[in-house]
């Protein structure tokens, strides 16, 4: 397994997409830094950029890169290799790239300027997101065999995750306004990776005074420690269980 | 030494393998034959485990190969259409496959000095002709001296020096007591090589028999004719 996420990492680095993206996260990251005088406000930037640039990135280089991994993963297959090793390097290099590539390219400046608890707390999101996409890119590569439609519905998915979601809780929260919905809502939340991000990471931020009761009752969940761990907890699920039931539908594929 | 028993595989409405049993012992080398579509391939991908059958199980030595992997280090298998990663080089290929085999004993590197690869180490995988591929495929699947060679069309897209070359060299490895398992469309370059015959048609298998008792059969010396006879017959009886 280890010389599969030898192969699959120099591969990864002989494509220059990765190195560009950590390129592209170090001028960001250094020019809002430098550009804002309040270094939360920075943050809060950054913020967004976490929330929407990471997840997309990760999933649509995943996706293509297994489809264009075919070939490799056929070769390997014809090997004495067991195929749960196969998939679990491919995951490993490919995850492993992604959380080295944010960490230098969010981390060195997060550290430099902002080296808060917030900081922290971005910079883990940030980690969690990437690996959380790539998981969710092998699974819906190990499903659809059709490249074009497996990389549409990986982009689908990312709409999902990050527009239409936000929409349908929105659209939720004003159809049931009569009701305490508050609580049920944390639970909702849970069933988005992004929307947890954001929760954590705004509630660090202490701006959750702006969001109203719905905001103390996230406060009196997401503060504590046990709300802290069970949201981390589900992000652990969320990169698991993608990645899991790849592996099932992977084993049992014809190639 | 393979022991294939009740291997069925449909793939949605397509039944590519319907109820096939079938044993390999070693030394032999088996010519696959049948038309296109006749689930050849899908039969030596069910060996190597890169096609999961339905139903039925097939045994290596005496032991199931699913969920094993083991079994394959003693195939060498050269696919019909070789695939590889494309941005890495010949040299590197080969380099890789003896690092993922472990191989311990010596390489056999007949066919990559045959070949000469000298010139080829440096090039690109996406850059290579089909038949420079299949000359990869070819090297690949003899270098780690397997005791089975599954080769699937091996003689199609090379020049004819190399597929005179990649012939001698699977009748030296028969030789040596291997088991040989080969599909070709080209039937005439069999002749001398092959010891039994398995055809395939629909996805059933048509019989499986030695060469000689074919040629007894049908009274034909060449394999192509021999098999152009029996499909003919199998013509007459389907109108009758």
């Amino acid at each position: 397994m280890k010389k599969i996420i030898k192969y699959i990492i120099t591969d990864i680095l002989r494509n220059k997409i990765i190195l560009s993206y950590t390129a592209f996260l170090l001028a960001i990251s250094f020019t809002i830094f430098s550009l804002e005088d309040n270094s939360t406000k920075g943050l809060l930037s950054l913020l967004n950029i976490v929330l929407i640039i990471v997840p997309l990135i990760s999933i649509i280089f995943s996706t293509i890169y297994i489809y264009n991994s075919a070939e490799f993963i056929e070769l390997l297959v014809s090997q004495p290799l067991q195929r749960k090793k196969i998939w679990l390097g491919l995951f490993t290099g490919l995850a492993g790239s992604f959380t080295i590539a944010f960490l230098i390219g969010a981390g060195i400046p997060i550290i430099l300027f902002e080296a808060t608890a917030v900081g922290f707390m971005i910079l883990a999101v940030g980690i969690l997101l990437s690996i959380i996409f790539v998981a969710i890119a092998m699974f819906a590569a190990v499903k659809i065999r059709d490249k074009a439609k497996g990389i549409g519905v990986t982009i689908l998915l990312w709409l999902y995750f990050s527009l239409l979601f936000d929409g349908i809780v929105l659209f939720l929260l004003f159809q049931f306004s009569d009701y305490p919905i508050e609580k049920p809502m944390i639970a909702v939340s849970m069933l988005n990776p992004i929307d947890i991000g954001r929760i954590l990471i705004l509630l660090k931020m202490d701006v959750s005074a702006l969001m109203g009761y719905t905001g103390a009752v996230f406060k009196d969940f997401f503060g504590t420690t046990t709300g802290m761990v069970t949201s981390f907890l589900i992000l652990a699920l969320w990169m698991i269980c993608p990645l899991l039931i790849s592996l099932r539908k992977f084993d049992r594929k014809d190639l | 030494m393979i022991s294939a028993t009740n291997i069925s595989k449909q793939f949605g409405k397509l039944m590519a393998l319907d109820n096939i049993s079938v044993t390999y012992p070693a030394g032999e080398c088996i010519a696959l034959i049948g038309p296109n579509g006749s689930g050849k391939t899908t039969f030596i991908k069910s060996i190597l485990g890169m096609v999961v059958p339905d139903s039925g199980k097939i045994l290596f030595k005496g032991k199931d190969i699913a969920h094993d992997c083991h079994y394959r280090s003693d195939i060498g298998y050269m696919p019909q259409i070789g695939r590889y990663p494309e941005n890495m080089t010949v040299g590197q290929v080969l380099e890789m496959m003896k690092d993922i085999r472990n191989h311990r004993g010596s390489l056999d590197d007949d066919l990559i000095n045959d070949f000469n690869f000298k010139s080829l180490l440096n090039k690109r995988m996406r850059t290579l002709s089909g038949g420079t591929r299949q000359k990869v495929s070819a090297a690949l699947a003899f270098m780690f001296n397997p005791e089975v060679l599954i080769l699937d069309e091996p003689t199609a897209g090379l020049d004819p020096v190399a597929s005179e070359i990649l012939k001698q060299k699977i009748v030296r490895e028969k030789e040596k007591g291997k088991l040989i398992l080969i599909t070709s469309h080209v039937l005439s370059e069999l002749d001398d090589i092959v010891t039994q015959v398995m055809y395939m048609q629909d996805g059933k298998m048509m019989f499986y028999k030695p060469f000689d008792l074919l040629q007894f059969e049908t009274g034909e010396n060449k394999l192509s004719k021999a098999i152009a006879m029996i499909m003919q017959q199998n013509q007459f009886s389907d109108i009758l």
